[in-house]
């Protein structure tokens, strides 16, 4: 199988709630110097997804990894290849910048169809910043495939079709299909594998391709923010009130007890 | 698409019954339709519905498609957009709602990207801009720290909406409303996956997400053990769910589907309380909608505290049985 695992360099989703700031006048957030950027966490769980038919047959199965962005850090976005994926293509320029779901499958699928040949592609159910979940479904409709979101295991099965569980709200269901297709990965089917030093020092020797606009048959005028198909109207953080009454007594049980009447006093249960 | 009138609401059918969320996208859509002082369609996609249409002009539709048909027993994209290509073609709506649930998150996209235009995931609020007549959606973005107002140039406009955020309409029996089949031609060469079958993990008891209380158990739990011991007991005593951030659901301590989160189930209990919970905005994007939030945790600085009305630091493994013990005395 030719697999592609479309990757998104984001800020890290485990920093902390306070370290969080937005420049409100230009609709994004600011990166505080402390929050580093990594693979965004589903993406990784979609590498692993490839990987694991990589895993059955080496030689029959090939990973080409994609990433869009701009001024993108090379550890980071190697670092699917250093797990085990065979190529990476960075969309790379300033001019990719700013774009929507829309913008960005807009590009992806144009890079895609240069590479050309393709049986699964691979995306993580949402990235991390705008947990939007729509570029994995819409870049199946722009290339005419079907997609199954929100998997927790893919595998191939006879017939190269490839059997999927998606997750629903309460259980799963068991979906066939035919390639090409797209599968968007959920955190269900369990962590990524970490990068070994073997394949790392492999992944250093790889030089990615990189494509700019024009070189997928774009306009800059056709990627990124000019791209858009929705606009933002105002971006702003939600002023918390912070009002925590703590309880506190003697000895954490005493504390205990106390919350429980204060509960009751305030009808609360 | 400049004569595009009107709202589409997606709704959703389980056993022949309406879901709560569809009648909660219908009071929304109504809202917005009374603005716009137009009409509101609802499609009903699945099979064996019984009377899921009346129930929908119940809660707010004008009119109510119903595609009833053996072939869409099951979701599947593939089957259920060319039921959504000919009921956009006829209806020709401005806005098309759906809710943000697993059939919602996958259409939604795919719907509006044939279409040409982008969708807007998971709003808590949506509102007509009077001087365009374009909707205004607000969702939660980077995690929940931030909130984002989203608007387009183009028709129609297509959002899902956040379960629990939006109020459904009181339901009215006597509300006028068309219900009519809707046939599709489905064609066979169009869908490429099958289900092969639809597995459900019952959870033993109340439901998270139904649940008037629940009791959160996270990372600083340890181990599966708590889960059902002391978190259990105390549900018990409160007559409420156990549920779990994403940690002990990744750490296969506890069943995925009792997740509370962003991208696990949304709670609105009239109390949460939450124990060895950090307090992620992953997490409370999952239980903000909660009446009053309790965080029982160690350190002071956890997050948890900055949400909560209530909070008591300590060890959960002193507090939460001290606590249980004096609810029971208190409650009896």
């Amino acid at each position: 199988m030719n697999m592609i695992v479309c990757c998104k360099q984001v800020l890290d989703p485990e920093a902390a709630p306070s370290t969080f700031k937005l420049d409100a006048a230009n609709n994004r957030m600011v990166q505080p110097p402390e929050v580093k950027p990594v693979v965004n966490p589903y993406d990784e769980q979609a590498v692993e997804a490839a990987l694991r038919i990589k895993d059955k047959d080496k030689a029959a199965n090939k990973i080409t990894i994609i990433s869009l962005g701009n001024n993108l850090a090379r550890d980071v976005v190697k670092k699917p290849l250093s797990m085990g994926a065979d190529e990476l293509i960075l969309l790379e320029d300033p001019a990719f910048e700013g774009g929507d779901s829309y913008a960005v499958a807009s590009a992806l699928a144009a890079a895609i169809k240069k590479v050309g040949q393709f049986d699964l592609i691979f995306c993580g159910r949402q990235e991390s910043e705008w947990d939007d979940g729509q570029v994995g479904s819409g870049l199946a409709e722009m290339l005419g495939i079907p997609s199954i979101t929100v998997a927790k295991k893919a595998e191939v099965v006879d017939g190269g079709k490839v059997k999927v569980e998606r997750v629903t709200a309460d259980g799963y269901q068991v979906l066939e299909v035919s390639t090409p297709a797209l599968i968007t990965v959920s955190n269900e089917l369990g962590e990524a594998r970490y990068a070994t030093l073997k394949g790392i020092m492999a992944a250093s020797k790889k030089q990615p391709v990189v494509w700019k606009p024009a070189d997928i048959g774009l306009d800059a005028g056709k990627v990124g923010a000019a791209a858009r198909k929705s606009k933002i109207v105002k971006l702003f953080q939600p002023v918390k009130e912070g009002k925590c009454d703590i309880v506190s007594a003697d000895s954490p049980a005493e504390a205990a007890s106390l919350l429980a009447q204060k509960l009751r006093e305030n009808k609360v249960i | 698409m400049a004569d595009n009138k009107g709202i589409l609401v997606v709704g959703e059918v389980a056993e022949g019954k309406l879901l709560p969320i569809t009648s909660e996208v219908l009071g929304a859509g109504r809202r917005l339709a009374d603005e716009l002082k137009e009409q509101v369609t609802c499609i009903l996609i699945g099979e064996k519905m019984g009377d899921a249409g009346k129930a929908a002009v119940a809660a707010g539709a004008d009119k109510v498609l119903v595609a009833d048909d053996a072939q869409l027993k099951d979701y599947e994209n593939g089957t259920y957009m060319q039921v959504m290509d000919k009921a956009v073609a006829e209806v020709a709506p401005r806005i098309i709602l759906m809710g943000q649930t697993s059939n919602g998150r996958d259409l939604a996209p795919r719907l509006a990207f044939k279409l040409g235009v982008s969708a807007v995931m998971d709003c808590l609020e949506l509102a007509i801009d009077p001087a365009t007549k374009f909707m205004h959606c607000t969702r939660p973005v980077y995690g929940g720290n931030a909130k984002a107002i989203f608007t387009a140039e183009a028709l129609p406009q297509i959002a899902t909406v956040r379960v629990k955020a939006s109020s459904p309409i009181a339901p009215d029996a006597g509300r006028a409303g068309e219900v009519v089949a809707f046939a599709v031609a489905l064609d066979a060469a169009k869908i490429k996956a099958k289900v092969l079958e639809t597995v459900k993990e019952e959870v033993a008891g109340i439901k998270v997400e139904d649940a008037a209380v629940v009791i959160g158990g996270g990372r600083g739990v340890g181990g599966p053990e708590p889960f059902q011991k002391e978190l259990a007991e105390l549900a018990k005593v409160l007559k409420g769910a156990v549920g779990a951030s994403r940690p002990p659901c990744d750490n296969k301590w506890v069943p995925d589907s009792i997740q509370i989160g962003l991208t696990g189930k949304i709670i609105a209990p009239e109390l949460y309380i939450a124990v060895a919970i950090s307090g992620s905005s992953q997490h409370m994007s999952g239980c903000s909608g909660a009446k009053c939030i309790v965080a029982i945790n160690k350190d002071p600085e956890a997050n948890i505290f900055k949400e909560a009305r209530f909070g008591v630091v300590g060890d959960w493994k002193v507090i939460v049985p001290a606590f249980t013990a004096k609810v029971k005395e208190l409650v009896q």
